[in-house]
């Protein structure tokens, strides 16, 4: 089989604007985006500049815009994209270099909701209790890789980066429902900021998006519940 | 250039480093330098759990860990280090609990706890829960806490800075040269003292569990400095690897009941340890699968055996086991009992493999895994640099990277990540005591000289070598002949591999002359740290002539006390001449004995 894959390309240090490049290449159905990634640095074109770490889906390093939706480029299999692959940076964040986009505004919002668990009362001298129940209901939280996945699928932070993004309410979601941290109402005073929650218009598009299935917008409804009727439920 | 100065300096942000921050961070001014941003880190995919003798479900004594510590060891772990790791555990797991980490949980609210390879109650022999897991991804769940607690207290972070040198004045730490990967630039930290904690160097094998960022940066880094490494011929496969792909796939699996089956059926496992049978330690597990293939039961006639968790297969040996819950009841599991346990294992079988666990058998192979050896340390994180064990002033060392020695010949599973959380601890307090009470050791004229040299030759090689061609004979050769099973003739040829393989490297030709995020640098500049450690590792496993542990020799099998009970030291001399040292393993309650499972 052979695959043809389009990539955006742009140096800052040679490039006035960006271009599309197109390789082709033999695939099997079960590679992964990013083998096909690491394959044409290593025989096309050394300078194509992308992040990786774990390349199966856990560091959140190779997000990236796959066939017009984002993607872990490492959980992107050939058989799921197809054999014509179009590959772009995520949207919303400044292009350093090809694939490569400025990550720091994004972790700028997610440091912004308290992502830390907050309890001043001396500690027993063992484990905190907390019911199998109690810690199931924020599991689904506890998953966040911050790959910026959905963040960067959201039209409402395209339409306005100072929007905190659905990965900052996911993060504060996964401590604002653990029973046993003390920072709830500070952090949802926080969410209830102009750029907070009241701008995710249940679009779906992060949930669509995230490599780890969170439920996003049914957690960011949580939080919008909760501010709304002052009740963790 | 730009230059820093700060108390102490973490190099590495995984759990070892991160921990380390918390900890110096208290007392001195600090910064972390790291080549990801901090949550990318190998860490955050371990999966299974962190050893802990909290006797949550069942009776367990740290005293018992320990014991299991020293036999996985094959003997070679150094006991007092040990001790000391399995009764600080249970604080350390009970403080990362306090920091908000959301472990799994037991009907009465505890830290749940699972079953792991080589750990038993040293009574009845039988695997006991001691691993406390958070779901199958206990290792994410640590980076997050730490991170998370790390930005709560403020820690200076230095994301996306690749650490390029280490600057020593007089055997004392002086700095290190980190060069910024988003711009080029290179930066000089001046520090009293630095924590070297960037992990292993899994990369150097074909088929790895390990991030393309384990390189073995750190201990290259080091080594060229003249600190010499210990133990590097022991290396750990993991018996589950998916197929070809090499992605980890949890003994936590085994923990729950899943079994290895070969092309005919049968769980081997029960001829190679009677008494554990999948639950032996993975030296163990790791070669009887690969003897399993040679004698020709692979699945398939390819090369790959099934690691079996459908709800019927495991219940059906659970009885033959008569394992039984707590209340006293047979073990029975559902699909969705599975599911709950491991849901990213359930992922990854899905997305890589096309399989779904529940109701098919997984393709595994063994993988290669973690690394026990390197910087050699005391057990509070300093690093030692002689048969004597002079510490080096200055310099410390935790996580997979250094070598306490807690692990020696094969560490058992739960052990890395309490390995990273304890001494992570002490090397991050041990290090801040240390630079309150000395002063900044003055800086070469020109810091950045040795750091830049390395680079230039890189920017200015001339030849046809390709980067993914030299590294992929690396790869090969160290799989085959410095793997699992390993002969002095095969290892002799590796070596003269891999000093070929050395040469050429000077011969690849860099495409992307930029500075801004230049990642085919980068890389080679790794390709040439694993390339070095490659070399070393296959000395010091050629002149090992005994099996122990990781380290398994057709030409020698059996374990050597008489002449091999020691540690390895291995430097690189300035002329690049590689030497070899001893020193002795601390022996404390335990004497070397026969290992059975």
């Amino acid at each position: 089989m052979e695959a043809t894959v389009k990539i955006f390309r742009f140096n800052p240090e040679t490039d006035q604007k960006p271009h599309f490049e197109t390789y082709t290449m033999p695939v099997e159905s079960t590679d992964r985006v990013l083998d096909l990634l690491e394959y044409i640095k290593g025989n096309f074109d050394g300078t194509l500049s992308f992040r990786r770490s774990c390349a199966h889906g856990i560091c959140g390093s190779d997000a990236m815009r796959i066939n017009g939706r984002n993607y872990l480029a490492c959980k992107a299999l050939v058989k799921d994209v197809g054999l014509k692959i179009k590959v772009e940076p995520v949207l919303g964040l400044k292009v350093i270099k090809d694939l490569i986009v400025d990550m720091d505004p994004f972790f700028e919002h997610f440091r912004s909701v308290m992502p830390y668990f907050v309890n001043d009362e001396p500690p027993p001298a063992k484990e905190r209790l907390q019911t199998i129940e109690e810690r199931e209901r924020f599991d689904d939280t506890t998953k966040c890789i911050l790959c910026a996945c959905c963040t960067t699928s959201c039209p409402s932070f395209w339409a306005n980066q100072e929007y905190l993004g659905p990965a900052a309410m996911v993060n504060a979601h996964r401590f604002i429902f653990d029973s046993r941290d003390r920072a709830a109402a500070e952090r949802l005073r926080i969410l209830n900021d102009q750029f907070g929650v009241f701008r995710c218009h249940t679009i779906f598009n992060c949930t669509i998006a995230c490599p780890r299935e969170i439920e996003i917008t049914q957690a960011i409804g949580e939080l919008k519940n909760a501010i709304s009727t002052g009740a963790l439920e | 250039m730009k230059n820093h100065q700060y108390d102490v300096v973490v190099v590495g942000a995984g759990g070892a480093g991160l921990m380390a921050a918390l900890y110096a961070s208290k007392t001195a001014n600090i910064a972390v330098l790291s080549k990801l941003y901090p949550t990318r880190s190998h860490t955050g995919t371990a999966q299974g759990g962190v050893g802990a003798a909290l006797a949550n479900d069942e009776e367990d004594h740290w005293e018992w860990h320990a014991f299991d510590t020293v036999k996985g060891s094959d003997y070679l772990g150094d006991q007092d280090a040990i001790d000391f790791m399995c009764e600080e555990a249970i604080a350390a797991v009970y403080e990362l609990e306090h920091y908000g980490l959301p472990f799994s949980r037991t009907a009465e609210g505890k830290i749940a706890q699972r079953p792991f390879g080589g750990h038993t109650n040293n009574i009845t022999k039988k695997p006991v829960r001691r691993a406390c897991y958070a779901a199958d991804r206990t290792g994410h769940m640590i980076l997050q806490t730490l991170y998370q607690q790390c930005l709560k207290n403020h820690v200076n972070f230095f994301d996306e800075f690749q650490v390029v040198d280490l600057l020593v004045n007089n055997g004392t730490v002086a700095g290190v040269v980190a060069t910024e990967i988003g711009t080029g630039e290179m930066h000089v930290f001046h520090t009293k003292a630095v924590i070297i904690a960037t992990g292993g160097h899994g990369r150097i094998w074909d088929v790895t569990s390990n991030a393309y960022a384990y390189t073995g940066d750190g201990i290259a880094v080091a080594m060229r400095r003249g600190v010499p490494m210990e133990d590097m011929e022991f290396f750990q496969f993991h018996p589950t690897g998916i197929y070809k792909l090499g992605i980890l796939i949890t003994e936590g699996v085994r923990g729950e009941g899943g079994v290895l089956i070969n092309s005919e059926g049968e769980r081997f496992m029960e001829r190679y340890a009677p008494t554990v049978k999948d639950l032996a330690s993975r030296d163990v597990t790791s070669r009887a699968m690969y003897l399993e293939m040679k004698e020709g039961r692979s699945i398939n006639g390819k090369g790959y055996l099934y690691l079996d968790v459908r709800p019927e297969v495991v219940n059906k040996y659970a009885a033959l086991d008569g394992r039984k819950n707590l209340d006293g009841t047979p073990y029975v599991v559902t699909g969705e009992q599975i599911l709950a346990k491991l849901p990213d294992i359930v992922d990854f079988a899905r997305t890589y493999l096309g399989v779904d666990p529940v109701t098919q058998p997984m393709p595994v192979q063994p993988t290669a895994h973690y690394t026990m050896g390197g910087i050699p340390t005391n057990r509070f994180g300093e690093v030692v640099i002689d048969e004597k064990n002079t510490v080096m002033p200055g310099l410390y060392s935790a996580g997979e990277c250094a070598c306490v020695s807690v692990h020696g010949a094969n560490r058992l599973g739960t052990n890395s990540l309490l390995d990273i959380i304890v001494f992570g601890k002490y090397a991050g307090l041990r290090a801040a005591e240390y630079a309150l009470g000395s002063a900044y050791q003055p800086l070469p004229a020109d810091p950045a000289d040795y750091a830049r040299a390395q680079f230039d030759a890189i920017r200015n090689a001339k030849g046809s070598e390709n980067i993914i061609t030299v590294a992929k004979e690396m790869k090969v050769v160290m799989m085959d002949k410095v793997g699992m099973f390993r002969t002095g003739e095969g290892m002799a040829e590796a070596l003269q591999k891999v000093r070929e393989l050395r040469q050429r490297y000077k011969e690849i030709q860099l495409t992307d002359q930029g500075k801004i995020f230049n990642t085919d640098l980068f890389n080679i500049w790794e390709l040439g740290n694993m390339l070095e450690l490659a070399e070393m590792i296959t000395i010091a496993a050629h002149a090992r002539t005994e099996s122990r542990g990781a380290h398994a020799r057709d030409d020698y099998p059996k374990r050597d006390d008489a002449n091999w009970l020691k540690h390895s030291l291995a430097w690189v001399r300035e002329n690049g001449q590689i030497d070899l040292g001893y020193k002795p393993v601390v022996i404390l309650k335990h004497q070397p004995k026969e290992r059975v499972y």
